[in-house]
C-alpha cells in the first residue's frame, strides 16, 4: 500500500476502540434511563415471581427456604428474558445496527457494549435485588453476598447467550416465544451452576466451586458470544 | 481439472440425481442389518442376568440416542460449510437434518423412558443422560421453529447455520453441566448402562444395530435432500425434466 492508502486508513478511524465502546454504552444507558418506567419492569416482575412460590407452596419459612435457591434463579433467567426481545429490536428498526456495521469499528465489539449497558440495566439491579427477595423467602443474612456474588456472575453469562438469541430473532416479528425457546436450553448450565452456589451459600457451606463455573461460563460467554450476535445482525441486516 | 468432481457438488440438479441414485444403497443394507440385528438382539442373544428381557430396549435405545448427537454434529458441520463458504447445499442437508434429528431424539427419550418403567419403577428419572437428551431435543426443536418463522429461505439458511453452530459448542457444555447437576443430587446407585464390559453375545447384535440406524439416517436424509431440493428449486427449469415423465 502506499503512503496516501496508509493516510486515509488513519483517518478513516476516528475513534478508538475503547472510545467507540464507550459512546455505544453511553447512549445505550441514556436511552434507557429516558424510560424508566420501563427500566423497573423486570425488577418487579422478579419481585412478582418470587411472591407467586409462597402463595403456591405455602407460608412457612422453613419450606420455603429449601426451594429458595431454585426460585430466585428461576425468576432471575425469566426476567432476564423479559427486555432481551428490545435489546436491539429498535437499533434495527432505525438503521443505528447498520450503521454500526459500516461504520469500520468492530461490529461484535459495539454489540459486546451494548450487551454490558444491558447487563447493567437487568443483570446488575437483579444481583441487587435477589438478596431482598431470598430474605422474604427465609434465606440467611449470612447467605447474602454469595447471592449477589451468584446472580452477578451468573447474569453476565446470561445477558451474552440472550443477546446472541436476541440477535438471531431479529428478523422474525413477535419473537418472544421463539427467543425463550432458543435461549432457555443454552442458558439451563448457568441456571444449574448459580442455583448450586445459591443453594450453598444458605446453607452456609463454600460456594467458591459452582462460583468458579459460573464466572468459566462467563468468561467464554464473553469470549465467543459477541462473535455469534455480530454474524448473526450481519445476517439480518443483509 | 481435478476439482471439477468437487464443484459439481455445489450442484442441485447433480445432487438430486446423485442422492436418487444412491438412495437404494444405504436403505436396502439398512433394512437387512436392522432386521438381522433385531433376530439378534431380541430372539438370539441371551437374557441379563440383572435385568432380564427388559435389557432389550438397548437395541434400540441405544443407536438411537448415539444418532440424536450424530446427527445434531452432521447438521451443525453442513450448516458451518453452508455458512462460511455459501453452499446451499450444505445449508439444504443441514435443514433436511433438523426433523430426522428431532424425531430421533424423540425416539431415544421415549425408550429410555420405556426401559426406566421396568428397571427404576418410573417412567421418568432426572437421569444426567435423559435430561440432556431432552435439552437436546429442545435445541432441535428451537432450530425447526426459527426456520419455519424466517420467511426467506436463505435468510432462514444463514441464521439458522448460526443458531446450529452456537448449539453444537453448547451441547459439551449442557452435557457436562448436566451431569455435574446430577451427581450431587443423586447417588449413582442407578442401573448403568456402561458396565466396564459387555458380552460379545450382546455386542454384535448392538453393533449390528448401530450400523443399521446409521446407514438408515443416511437413507432418509438423502430422500428428504431430494424433497428439500425440488421445494428450493421449484422455479428451475431442470426441475420440470425431472418430474414431468
Amino acid at each position: 500500500m502506499n503512503d496516501g492508502g496508509i493516510e486515509r486508513a488513519q483517518a478513516k478511524v476516528l475513534t478508538s476502540v475503547w472510545a467507540a465502546a464507550g459512546l455505544t454504552l453511553a447512549r445505550d444507558l441514556r436511552l434507557a434511563f429516558r424510560k424508566r418506567g420501563q427500566l423497573v419492569q423486570p425488577l418487579v416482575f422478579f419481585a412478582i415471581v418470587t411472591t407467586l412460590f409462597p402463595l403456591a407452596i405455602s407460608p412457612e419459612l422453613s419450606r420455603l427456604r429449601d426451594v429458595a435457591p431454585g426460585v430466585l434463579w428461576v425468576a432471575a433467567l425469566l426476567s432476564s428474558q423479559l427486555a432481551l426481545e428490545f435489546l436491539f429490536r429498535d437499533d434495527a428498526q432505525d438503521g443505528t445496527l447498520e450503521q454500526y456495521a459500516l461504520s469500520g469499528q468492530s461490529l461484535s465489539w459495539l454489540l459486546f457494549a451494548k450487551t454490558g449497558a444491558h447487563w447493567l440495566l437487568t443483570g446488575l439491579p437483579l444481583a441487587l435485588m435477589a438478596p431482598l427477595a431470598g430474605l422474604s423467602l427465609g434465606v440467611p443474612v449470612a447467605a447474602v453476598p454469595g447471592i449477589v456474588a451468584s446472580v452477578a456472575v451468573g447474569s453476565v453469562a446470561l445477558s451474552l447467550i440472550g443477546s446472541m438469541g436476541a440477535a438471531i430473532t431479529l428478523g422474525v416479528k413477535r419473537s418472544g416465544a421463539l427467543l425463550s425457546l432458543l435461549t432457555l436450553p443454552l442458558a439451563m448450565p448457568v441456571l444449574i451452576f448459580g442455583a448450586r452456589a445459591t443453594e450453598l451459600a444458605v446453607k452456609g457451606e463454600s460456594y467458591g466451586a459452582p462460583l468458579e463455573l459460573l464466572g468459566a461460563l462467563a468468561v467464554l460467554g464473553i469470549t465467543l458470544a459477541p462473535l455469534a450476535t455480530a454474524a448473526a445482525v450481519r445476517v439480518n441486516l443483509e | 481439472m481435478a476439482w471439477t468432481w468437487f464443484h459439481r457438488l455445489g450442484s442441485p440438479p447433480y445432487i438430486y440425481n446423485l442422492a436418487a441414485r444412491l438412495t437404494p444403497w444405504f436403505a436396502w443394507p439398512a433394512a437387512l442389518l436392522m432386521l438381522a440385528g433385531l433376530v439378534d438382539g431380541l430372539v438370539l442373544s441371551p437374557t441379563d442376568y440383572q435385568q432380564g428381557d427388559g435389557f432389550r430396549m438397548m437395541y434400540v435405545h441405544v443407536p438411537t440416542a448415539y444418532l440424536s448427537i450424530m446427527i445434531y454434529t452432521t447438521m451443525a458441520i453442513s450448516a458451518a460449510v453452508g455458512l462460511i463458504w455459501r453452499i446451499k447445499i450444505a445449508h439444504a442437508v443441514a435443514a433436511s437434518c433438523a426433523p430426522i434429528g428431532a424425531s430421533i431424539t424423540l425416539c431415544a427419550l421415549v425408550t429410555g423412558s420405556l426401559w426406566g418403567a421396568p428397571m427404576w419403577g418410573t417412567y421418568w428419572e432426572w437421569d444426567p443422560r435423559l435430561t440432556s437428551e431432552l435439552i437436546l431435543l429442545f435445541l432441535y426443536l428451537g432450530y425447526m421453529g426459527l426456520r419455519s418463522a424466517t420467511e426467506d429461505v436463505q435468510r432462514a439458511d444463514r441464521i439458522s447455520a448460526v443458531l446450529a453452530v452456537v448449539g453444537i459448542v453448547n451441547v459439551p457444555i449442557i452435557h457436562f453441566s448436566v451431569v455435574w447437576w446430577n451427581s450431587l443430587h443423586q447417588a449413582p446407585s442407578l442401573m448403568r448402562l456402561g458396565k466396564p464390559t459387555i458380552a460379545v453375545s450382546m455386542l454384535i447384535p448392538l453393533l449390528l444395530m448401530l450400523l443399521a440406524f446409521t446407514l438408515f439416517f443416511a437413507a432418509v436424509l438423502l430422500v428428504r435432500l431430494r424433497a428439500e431440493i425440488l421445494s428450493r428449486e421449484r422455479s428451475a427449469s431442470w426441475i420440470r425434466e425431472v418430474v414431468t415423465p
